[in-house]
């Protein structure tokens, strides 16, 4: 504080705080208070707001665990994320080992440039993308069958199957940079090391560079898998008719029942019992908060 | 179980740069052999070479008679202990030297068992479940002593390992290596740029300088009979006169350089006529009161340093060159005071001339 204060002077480091103060409450403290309160609260009609009836009560939560339906559509949610976190893990671990002990190092900035350009282009036309790609007709299914590696075209969008794609494909990168950090700061003389005491190349990775990269893979892990359960749009876009998202019930909520109360409701739950399954699993791989901070 | 490494006229490119030119060494089994030279000379190439992390790109590596080539690392009867020793900071100190054990499919309560007799023979009982991270620099290095050692290599491939330790720590793991050498029989290859280090240990020394092998000997000849400049002036302190050999006296060779006529031992290879220059150790100049018989120029001291165990003087002769000797401080001689004049004199028989590039002496150790 006095650092910033002798660095920028006083009028700076007050606009400082001020925006960053700012941010903090307005555009996330608030709205989030405002809706934790409400789903607290009935809802109902605007005449008796604020009448007998509003008063606070854990209901709006209670409907979750009353629906067995919704209580499934979460499970399957968690479990859906967590194949998508882990299929994501499969796909980038090999990339960010190679980013980072093989490849050249005058190659990296085009292969990185790469990677970010689908970046560039939005969510939501990226899970289009895959909508007409994964199409019973589209062009995945005429080239495997061109290349004669199908006899008939696969219904790619039924199921999870679409989703799972469509979150894989957008969330990898989240898995792949913290990955390609942790594995890069392993001093490469370590798997040298472990080459001439005659290691295998599967238990170099299993013994000297896994452990090593752990806190990349819980930290990928942890934010492929939020975004993954809080996603709404590739859900909605590439689901089928039998998959359903969490996220696209609290929607249901909040604009087609027009219950904000207990849509945030369920909102919170969802991110509750997400920190619970993350928390949990962190502990089963003994992994700490701090170790992912970093 | 050690075995003998022998390279074959090896050469090591990379790109256009050649590291390792035409380098040709039969090590022994059993031998401590040092690569001794300055940094960039190629001598870690060649380490890697006989660990296997590369392939000469001419020339065969042969490790107890067998050729290596495409045999990777962990195919190969070698252990390397790097600079940075490279334990593995995630696993306890016990692990560590189990690790190549593990490898091999040893189960684990033989695995310990080996570990514990290991930490005793590097003398370092106790410390099997301490992580890497609580041990000292001088523990360090002997877990990964151990840790090479417990895949019984028949070579031991030491990349400068004790050039971070501190300069008490690494004369008393040059005694360590060298004893844990003798007791185990393995081939020890140990590359430096520490002359002292290679001095001390080893059986043999190879002294190399851009990539090639300068000479192959055992300590005492690298340091007293030197075979080019460059290693005379690599290994050891010299005073070096550029000049001209004209003709022979006695067995010595009579050498002209502008101070004056010297007599001197001929280097290997230095002909008659040849342009070459005369090295000579500081410890067998001397300083005289009056001109000496031969090889003896009049200097005025210009510094007095007393280095402990001996004094070293730097002098100037006419021609504006400065020259060093170094008297032993057992009151056997009189040290003269800065602005004395002297007479530097040597024996012919203690100088030689040789022809080669002088070294640019390593100064970041």
């Amino acid at each position: 504080m006095t650092d910033l204060l002798n660095r920028y002077g006083a009028l700076l480091t007050t606009v400082f705080i001020l925006l960053t103060g700012f941010w903090l409450l307005i555009l996330i403290v608030l709205p989030n208070v405002y809706l934790f309160e409400h789903s607290f609260k009935p809802y109902l009609p605007v005449a008796e707001i604020g009448g007998p009836k509003d008063v606070y009560s854990f209901d709006n939560y209670l409907t979750f665990f009353r629906s067995p339906i919704h209580i499934s559509v979460f499970v399957w949610t968690v479990v859906y994320s967590a194949v998508v976190t882990f299929i994501c893990f499969l796909m980038a671990y090999p990339l960010a080992y190679y980013l980072s002990k093989v490849s050249a190092r005058a190659l990296l900035p085009t292969i990185f440039l790469l990677l970010f350009i689908p970046l560039w282009v939005s969510e939501v036309l990226r899970s289009f993308a895959w909508f007409i790609i994964l199409a019973l007709k589209g062009p995945l299914n005429a080239s495997l069958l061109g290349l004669g590696i199908i006899e008939d075209p696969v219904r790619w969008i039924t199921g999870f199957r679409g989703v799972i794609i469509g979150l894989v494909y957008t969330y990898v990168l989240f898995m792949l940079f913290p990955l390609y950090n942790a594995i890069a700061s392993l001093d490469s003389n370590q798997i040298e090391a472990a080459e001439d005491l005659g290691a295998p190349w599967w238990r170099i990775h299993w013994r000297v560079i896994l452990p090593h990269a752990k806190p990349g893979i819980a930290s990928g892990s942890v934010m492929v898998f939020m975004l993954s359960a809080g996603s709404i749009l590739v859900p909605t876009l590439l689901a089928s008719t039998n998959s359903r998202w969490f996220t696209e019930i609290i929607q249901q909520w909040m604009f087609e029942s027009q219950d904000w109360n207990t849509g945030s409701a369920y909102a919170f739950l969802l991110l509750i019992l997400c920190t619970v399954f993350v928390s949990a699993v962190m502990r089963i791989f003994r992994v700490k908060l701090s170790d992912i901070a970093k | 179980m050690s075995a003998g490494v022998d390279l074959d006229s090896v050469s090591m490119d990379f790109g256009t740069f050649r590291a390792v030119d035409n380098v040709a060494v039969n090590i022994q089994p059993g031998e401590f052999f040092s690569f001794l030279g300055p940094s960039g000379c190629g001598k870690t190439t060649i380490l890697r070479m006989i660990s296997g992390f590369i392939d000469p790109t001419k020339g065969m590596v042969r490790i107890g008679g067998r050729d290596m080539k495409g045999q990777r690392p962990n195919q190969r009867p070698t252990a390397l202990i790097f600079q940075n020793l490279a334990l593995f900071p995630l696993m306890p100190v016990w692990e560590n030297i189990a690790f190549g054990l593990e490898v091999r499919g040893v189960d684990k309560i033989k695995r310990r068992a080996r570990a514990e007799e290991l930490l005793r023979l590097v003398d370092l009982p106790d410390a099997g479940d301490k992580m890497v991270s609580q041990l000292s620099g001088g523990q360090k290095q002997r877990v990964a002593i151990a840790r090479a050692l417990a895949v019984e290599p028949s070579v031991m491939l030491l990349d400068e390992p004790l050039s971070a330790l501190d300069l008490k720590l690494r004369q008393h793991m040059r005694a360590e290596l060298r004893a844990i050498q003798k007791r185990t029989g393995v081939t020890f290859i140990y590359i430096t740029h520490d002359q002292g280090e290679a001095l001390a240990m080893s059986d043999r020394v190879g002294v190399m300088s851009q990539g090639k092998l300068q000479q192959v000997a055992n300590p005492r000849d690298i340091y007293n009979n030197p075979a080019n400049g460059f290693v005379a002036s690599f290994v050891g302190e010299n005073n070096v006169f550029a000049g001209e050999v004209k003709g022979q006296e006695g067995n010595l060779a009579r050498f002209v350089t502008p101070g004056g006529t010297f007599t001197a031992r001929l280097g290997p290879g230095v002909a008659p006529g040849a342009k070459a220059r005369l090295f000579l150790r500081p410890e067998h100049a001397r300083l005289l009161a009056d001109p000496g018989a031969a090889n003896s120029i009049p200097v005025e001291v210009t510094d007095v340093a007393f280095e402990g165990n001996f004094i070293s003087i730097h002098a100037r002769d006419a021609g504006g060159q400065v020259l060093v000797a170094e008297a032993r401080n057992d009151g056997s001689s009189s040290i003269p005071q800065p602005g004395e004049r002297r007479h530097f004199a040597f024996d012919g028989a203690n100088a030689v001339i040789l022809t080669g590039d002088t070294a640019a002496k390593d100064v970041d150790e």
